[in-house]
């Protein structure tokens, strides 16, 4: 096998086992730290298909960023361990096997629609800076400014509320 | 495994690396410790530490020593044993971490036959790994100051979390300046992009064309690494010792490692950077030729200084580590002098930690002058001066870039 695929299952099986512990812990902290487990395990897996500036944005962006404030807020807060409550009923007789039905959707919808096993080959991935700009900055910078303009609202506002008078 | 071996040389390089690469860094974290005491002492007036052996040289082992065998508490009262355990591991863990891309000479050298270059990995985006690995380095200081449950720990890791987000965005946009005249993210390309005289005299530096640019990164730098004056995440007078009040033993040697090898960090990004990294500031000329002997120079100095102050030492061991030092020092001089390859080898890294310890030199005087900052003073700094500044230096420079390109 080769070190690409060893490193594929060792980082996928990773963060779906950060997954799985976000919602199974009890404590906020603990789950705040699987989600970071998640998101460096998904920037490994960026990396090993020749997306390095993904991989990186992901890690600064993600990681670095935004579960920073979510650390910090759940640290304000004080925010304890949650109560761990059994599943109702209609949850366990609607819930789950609509759950299961969706993830079986899912999976054969994708199975359908790129039935091959290889479907992204490392190296013509446009993961690279030089392609990520030329397109933000050409193809998509409609999308991209109405974007930033979408951010700058969300910023006013948060800002608009924390300070009742300016 | 011979055979394992010669098929993967470039793996076994790389191990060799990183053992060499970590024990320099922590014996310069080490030893960063006896050159800061030693430092802000004569700044001040004082003499430092000189007890433990010659000029106080073997402080920090008898520090290292102490630390080791002092007993390792975790309080009762821990919000969770594997966050406040994890804490120190993530500190010391990430901010060795970013040396793996520092590129320390030019090109491959040979050894044993085989090529190699003077870096542990060249990658596309080194910059950015750089800056994702110090984004990561708020979680230690969070989870620390979270999981002790405590107040003063509680209070040091939100002040820290909160400056050091904000002065990561004041970091992140000085550097672009650069990025624009370099037009890469990798190290070593943007070394190479520093190469040449303006006139035949002064380097093509980043810091000339940028010095706005470097300014704000080194003042973030200084941010980022919770230094004086910016040190208020332990702030002693009012929050006791911050983020690691309820660390003791090896656990709060682990953060002090971790603030020193994130300054050495911090120093040689910034020399490669805006320093022109490996390169030399001589022009590569017939009459700037002597240069490239100044290693040997430097070396012998040194040997010949250590020689001379050994005399003056009483005890006999201590007269006995100085001639031995200064010995050694003139033997690299020699073998410098007399082996050309290894001369050649060495010029590289000898510009880098030299810029790097003017560098490291600037942290220790700044924390020997300068008072702490208020912390509304910090944010006020930070938010309303370096990041419009940054952003516009960036205007600026693409403004000159796109002009150029015509």
């Amino acid at each position: 096998m080769a070190a690409s695929t060893i490193l594929f299952f060792l980082f996928g099986g990773l963060a779906v086992l950060g997954a799985l512990s976000l919602i199974l812990q009890r404590h906020p902290i603990h789950s705040a730290l699987s989600l970071i487990l998640v998101m460096a395990s998904l920037a490994v897996l960026y990396l090993l298909l020749g997306a390095e500036f993904i991989a990186a944005i992901q890690v600064i962006v993600y990681a670095g960023a935004i579960m920073v404030l979510f650390v910090m807020v759940i640290m304000l807060l004080n925010a304890g361990e949650e109560e761990r409550t059994s599943l109702s009923r209609t949850a366990r007789v609607v819930g789950l096997p609509v759950a299961g039905l969706l993830l079986a959707e899912v999976c054969y919808l994708l199975y359908r629609a790129w039935p091959a096993d290889t479907v992204v080959e490392a190296d013509r991935f446009l993961g690279r800076t030089g392609p990520i700009g030329r397109l933000l900055f050409t193809d998509f910078v409609l999308p991209f400014e109405l974007t930033s303009v979408l951010i700058l609202i969300a910023v006013l506002g948060a800002v608009v509320l924390a300070k009742k008078e300016l | 495994m011979t055979d394992w071996i010669a098929r993967h040389p470039d793996l076994v390089f790389a191990a060799i690396k990183v053992v060499i690469c970590l024990f320099l860094l922590l014996t310069a974290v080490a030893y960063m410790t006896w050159v800061e005491r030693k430092l802000i002492a004569h700044i001040q007036s004082r003499w430092g530490p000189h007890r433990v052996g010659p000029h106080g040289l073997l402080q920090p082992l008898a520090d290292g020593l102490k630390n080791l065998f002092k007993e390792d508490i975790i309080p009762a009262g821990v919000t969770s044993r594997f966050v406040y355990l994890l804490a120190p591991f993530l500190a010391v863990s990430l901010s060795l971490l970013a040396v793996a891309v520092i590129p320390f000479g030019p090109e491959p050298v040979e050894v044993w036959g085989a090529r190699t270059g003077l870096y542990i990995a060249d990658i596309n985006i080194g910059l950015l790994f750089v800056l994702a690995v110090t984004s990561l380095g708020v979680y230690s200081i969070a989870l620390a100051g979270w999981s002790s449950n405590s107040k003063y720990p509680l209070l040091g890791g939100l002040r820290s979390s909160a400056q050091m987000v904000s002065y990561e965005i004041a970091l992140t946009l000085s550097v672009i300046g650069v990025l624009l005249l370099a037009g890469t993210l990798s190290l070593r390309e943007i070394v190479l992009a520093q190469t040449g005289h303006w006139g035949g005299m002064v380097p093509r530096w980043y810091i000339f064309p940028q010095f706005i640019a470097f300014l704000c990164f080194f003042i973030s730098g200084v941010a980022e690494t919770s230094r004086a004056p910016f040190d208020l995440p332990e702030a002693e007078t009012e929050l006791v010792a911050g983020f690691h009040t309820e660390y003791s033993s090896m656990k709060f040697v682990m953060f002090f490692m971790a603030e020193y090898s994130h300054m050495i960090v911090t120093s040689l990004v910034a020399s490669l950077l805006f320093l022109g990294g490996w390169l030399s500031p001589f022009p590569a000329t017939e009459f700037w030729g002597w240069t490239r002997y100044l290693p040997v120079a430097l070396a012998g100095a040194l040997g010949a200084v250590l020689l001379v102050d050994a005399v003056r030492h009483r005890p006999l061991w201590h007269r006995f580590i100085m001639s031995v030092l200064g010995l050694g020092c003139l033997g690299v001089a020699a073998l410098l002098a007399t082996q050309e390859t290894l001369l050649a080898v060495v010029q590289g890294p000898f510009w880098l930690l030299g810029k790097t310890a003017v560098f490291l030199f600037i942290f220790i005087w700044t924390r020997a002058t300068l008072p702490r900052f208020r912390y509304d003073q910090l944010m006020a700094f930070g938010w309303k001066f370096l990041v419009p500044l940054a952003v516009l230096n960036i205007v600026v420079t693409s403004f000159l870039v796109a002009w150029r390109a015509g």
